[in-house]
C-alpha cells in the first residue's frame, strides 16, 4: 500500500446468502483506488458491480463478508463494528446509489433530510455550504422546502448527489447515474460530477457503469468484471486501444460506434451467457465463451499477468 | 408501408380535460418495405406515442396513419395486427412468468391464425432459427430460465409467426446486456434484407440507429426538427439540436468537447408554444426564431431540416 492509495481491497469475497446455497457475487477481487483518480468499473449485469460498492458503503443482508480485507486511509474496514461504520459514511465514503432518484425519503423536505445528516455526524445545517453545493448542481435554493415528490427525477438526482457530497468524502463512488438519462443529460451529470473533483470536494471517483464509452470520457483507469472477477484493469485509454483480455476485447469489438454499419460491415456479440454464480465454473469464469480458452483455462484459475505499465489482466493464454 | 400524415396527439390534463399536452405535433414521415427508420430522441420526445399510435393502443387526435394504402383504422383490429407488431423494452414484462414461453406461440394459434398444429409448431421452430435460437432452447422453458436477449427474440420470432409485414420495436435493446445487443440488432438487419420487413426502431441510443437503419427521424418535443438518410444526417447535420446530440453521444474514439447549450429546461420553466421549440436551449437562436411555424425544409436530395437558420427550401 502507498501512500496515494485510499482504499485497498484485498482478495474480497462477497457472498449472497440464498436458500440453495451462497451466490459468489465478488469472488476475490484486489484493486486500489487512488488519490485523484477517476476509477471506473466495467461489466455487464450481474457481473457483481453494484455488490462491489454496496458492500463497501452498507454491506447489509443478504450479503455478507465472505474473506479478504479493505483498507480505507489505511484502516480495515470488514471487522468495524456498524456503528463506526456510520461515521465513515458520507465523511470518508459516500455514494450516489443506483436510482438515486428513488433514494429520498418520501415525507421529508430537502432541508430536513440535509440537517438530519448533519446532525448524524454532529454538525450544523451550513446554509452557505449548501447555497454553494445546489449551485454547483445548477440546483434552485428552493428545493430546500420541498418534499421529493416535487421535483423531476433528474433534479432529485442531482439533490441526491449534493447531499452524498455535503461531508468531502475522500471517494465518490457513482453506481450507473447516467443509464436512466438521455445522452444529452447524461454530459450533464458527468460534468457536474467531475466539478466535484475539481473543486476538490471529493478526492477520488468510482465510477460504475455498463457503457464502456462514458468511462472512456471521464475514466483514469478502468477495471473490467466478469461474473464476480476482475478481467482486466489498466490505464483508460490503452485498455480501450489495445484490450488484452479475450473478453474485453469482444466486448469492446460488440459495441456500435458510430463508424461501423450493418451494411459495411458486421458487429459480433459475445456467443453465450454470463455463468449463474451459485455455481460459477471451475478456472476462468470466461472459458466457456472463450475463443481461446484450453484444458487448462476450464481447470486452473488464470494468473494475474502484467501487459504493461499498470495494465494487468487474468488470462492464461496471454503472451507478454 | 407505413405513412404518417399530420400525426398529432394530445394528452389532456387537469380537471375534465381543460390542459393538454401535445406529445406528438404534425409528424409526417414515411417507412418503406424492407426499410429501417430510426426515431431518436429524449424522453419525452413523443417517440414511444408515434409507436403506440402506429400500433393502434390509443387514437390520434389529428392525422392519419395508413398502413399498405389503407387508413388503419378501417382495417379490423385481427387483421391489422396480422400485419404490424410490436417488440418492447422490457422483456421479462412482456412474457407472464408463470406461464411457459410456449405459450406465447400457443396464443397466436388460438387467436389469430388458427392453423393445423403440427403445420403451426413447423413454422414456430422456422421463425425461432430465423432470429438464431434453437426450438429446444425455448419450448418449454419459463421466462425467468432464458436471457432477456433470448426473449426479445422470441418476440420477434413471435411476429414472424403471425406473418407481420411491419415491426414497431420499441428500445428493445436497451435493456440487453452489452455482449448480446448487437447480435438482437443484427437480426433485425437480416430480417430486413431478407424477408423485407419494414421496422420502425424507437431509441434514444444514436450509436445503435446510425448501426442499422436507413433513415432517422431526430424528435424534439414531439416535432420532427432532422430527417432523411441516416448517412446524411450524421454526417451533415443541420439542426442545432441534433449536432448537440451527436456531440454528446459517448463514443471510443474522441472525447467530449464542453458543452456549448446555454440553458436547461427546469421543470416548472414555461415551455414556448410560439415559434421554435428548442428556442430556449439553442446557442443560435434569434429573435426570428420565435415566429418560425416548425416546418421541414429540404436542404438536399433525402435531408430535411426545421430550422429557421437554414434558408433552404
Amino acid at each position: 500500500m502507498t501512500a496515494v492509495d485510499i482504499l485497498k481491497a484485498e482478495s474480497l469475497k462477497v457472498y449472497y446468502r440464498t436458500l440453495h446455497g451462497s451466490v459468489k457475487a465478488i469472488d476475490g477481487v484486489t484493486f486500489e483506488v487512488r488519490k485523484g483518480e477517476v476509477l471506473g468499473i466495467a461489466g455487464e449485469s450481474g457481473c457483481g458491480k453494484s455488490t462491489l460498492v454496496n458492500f463497501l458503503v452498507l454491506p447489509k443482508d443478504p450479503m455478507y463478508h465472505a474473506g479478504g480485507k479493505v483498507f480505507l486511509k489505511g484502516k480495515e474496514i470488514t471487522s468495524l463494528p456498524k456503528h463506526d461504520l456510520r461515521k465513515i459514511r458520507y465523511e470518508e465514503i459516500s455514494i450516489i446509489p443506483q436510482y438515486s432518484m428513488d433514494s429520498l425519503s418520501p415525507t421529508r423536505r430537502i432541508r430536513m433530510i440535509i440537517r438530519d445528516l448533519m446532525r448524524e455526524h454532529g454538525k450544523d445545517f451550513d446554509p452557505d455550504l449548501v447555497r454553494e453545493r445546489l449551485s454547483m448542481v445548477n440546483l434552485p435554493q428552493s428545493v430546500l422546502n420541498m418534499y421529493p415528490v416535487e421535483l423531476s427525477g433528474g433534479m432529485r438526482q442531482r439533490a441526491t448527489m449534493v447531499i452524498s457530497t455535503l461531508l468531502n468524502p475522500d471517494i465518490l463512488i457513482a453506481d450507473e447515474i447516467t443509464s436512466a438519462l438521455d445522452v444529452s443529460t447524461q454530459k450533464f451529470v458527468i460534468e457536474m460530477l467531475l466539478g466535484f473533483m475539481d473543486r476538490k470536494v471529493v478526492s477520488s471517483i468510482v465510477f460504475i457503469t455498463h457503457d464502456l464509452s462514458i468511462l472512456y470520457q471521464i475514466a483514469t483507469r478502468v477495471m473490467v468484471l466478469y461474473a464476480g472477477k476482475i478481467v482486466e484493469i489498466g490505464p483508460m485509454e490503452e485498455v480501450i486501444e489495445k484490450p488484452v483480455h479475450p473478453y474485453t476485447k469482444a466486448l469492446i469489438y460488440s459495441l456500435p460506434k458510430m463508424n461501423v454499419r450493418f451494411k459495411e460491415r458486421r458487429l459480433k456479440g459475445i456467443p453465450g451467457q454470463p455463468p449463474h454464480l451459485l455455481n460459477p465454473p471451475s478456472g476462468c469464469r470466461f472459458h466457456n465463451r472463450c475463443p481461446l480458452a484450453t484444458k487448462r483455462c476450464e481447470e486452473e484459475e488464470p494468473p494475474l499477468v502484467e501487459v504493461g505499465k499498470d495494465h494487468y489482466v487474468y488470462c492464461w493464454e496471454v503472451k507478454v | 408501408m407505413i405513412k404518417l400524415e399530420n400525426l398529432t396527439k394530445i394528452y389532456s390534463l387537469g380537471i375534465l380535460g381543460r390542459g393538454g399536452i401535445v406529445a406528438v405535433d404534425r409528424v409526417s414521415f414515411e417507412i418503406g418495405n424492407g426499410e429501417i427508420v430510426s426515431l431518436v430522441g429524449e424522453s419525452g420526445s413523443g417517440k414511444t406515442t408515434i409507436g403506440k399510435l402506429i400500433l393502434r393502443l390509443m387514437k390520434p387526435t389529428h392525422g392519419k396513419i395508413y398502413f399498405m394504402g389503407e387508413e388503419v383504422s378501417r382495417y379490423k383490429p385481427l387483421d391489422y395486427y396480422k400485419g404490424v407488431q410490436g417488440v418492447f423494452q422490457d422483456p421479462f414484462s412482456s412474457f407472464n412468468p408463470v406461464y411457459k414461453v410456449d405459450r406465447v406461440f400457443e396464443n397466436v394459434n388460438r387467436y389469430l391464425l388458427d392453423l393445423p398444429k403440427s403445420e403451426f409448431w413447423g413454422k414456430v421452430e422456422e421463425s425461432l432459427k430465423s432470429v438464431g435460437l434453437n426450438p429446444k432452447d425455448v419450448f418449454g422453458k419459463y421466462p425467468h430460465q432464458m436471457s432477456g436477449g433470448q426473449l426479445q427474440r422470441v418476440l420477434i420470432a413471435r411476429a414472424l409467426v403471425i406473418g407481420a409485414k411491419f415491426l414497431v420495436a420499441d428500445e428493445i435493446i436497451s435493456m440487453l446486456d452489452a455482449s448480446t445487443r448487437v447480435d438482437v440488432l443484427n437480426i433485425l438487419g437480416e430480417l430486413r434484407d431478407n424477408m423485407g420487413l419494414g421496422i420502425l426502431f424507437i431509441t434514444h441510443d444514436l450509436s445503435l440507429g446510425y448501426y442499422i437503419s436507413d433513415s432517422t427521424v431526430i424528435m424534439y418535443r414531439g416535432s420532427v426538427v432532422e430527417m432523411g438518410d441516416t448517412e446524411k444526417v450524421f454526417k451533415n447535420p443541420i439542426h442545432p439540436y441534433t449536432k448537440m446530440l451527436l456531440e454528446s453521444v459517448p463514443t471510443l474514439d474522441k472525447r467530449w468537447k464542453p458543452s456549448e447549450e446555454i440553458f436547461r429546461v427546469e421543470s416548472g420553466e414555461r415551455f414556448f408554444t410560439k415559434g421554435c421549440k428548442y428556442y430556449s436551449r439553442c446557442p443560435f437562436r434569434r429573435k426570428e426564431c420565435l415566429s418560425f411555424d416548425g416546418k421541414l425544409r429540404k436542404v438536399e436530395k433525402n435531408h430535411w431540416v426545421a430550422c429557421i437558420l437554414t434558408g433552404g427550401d
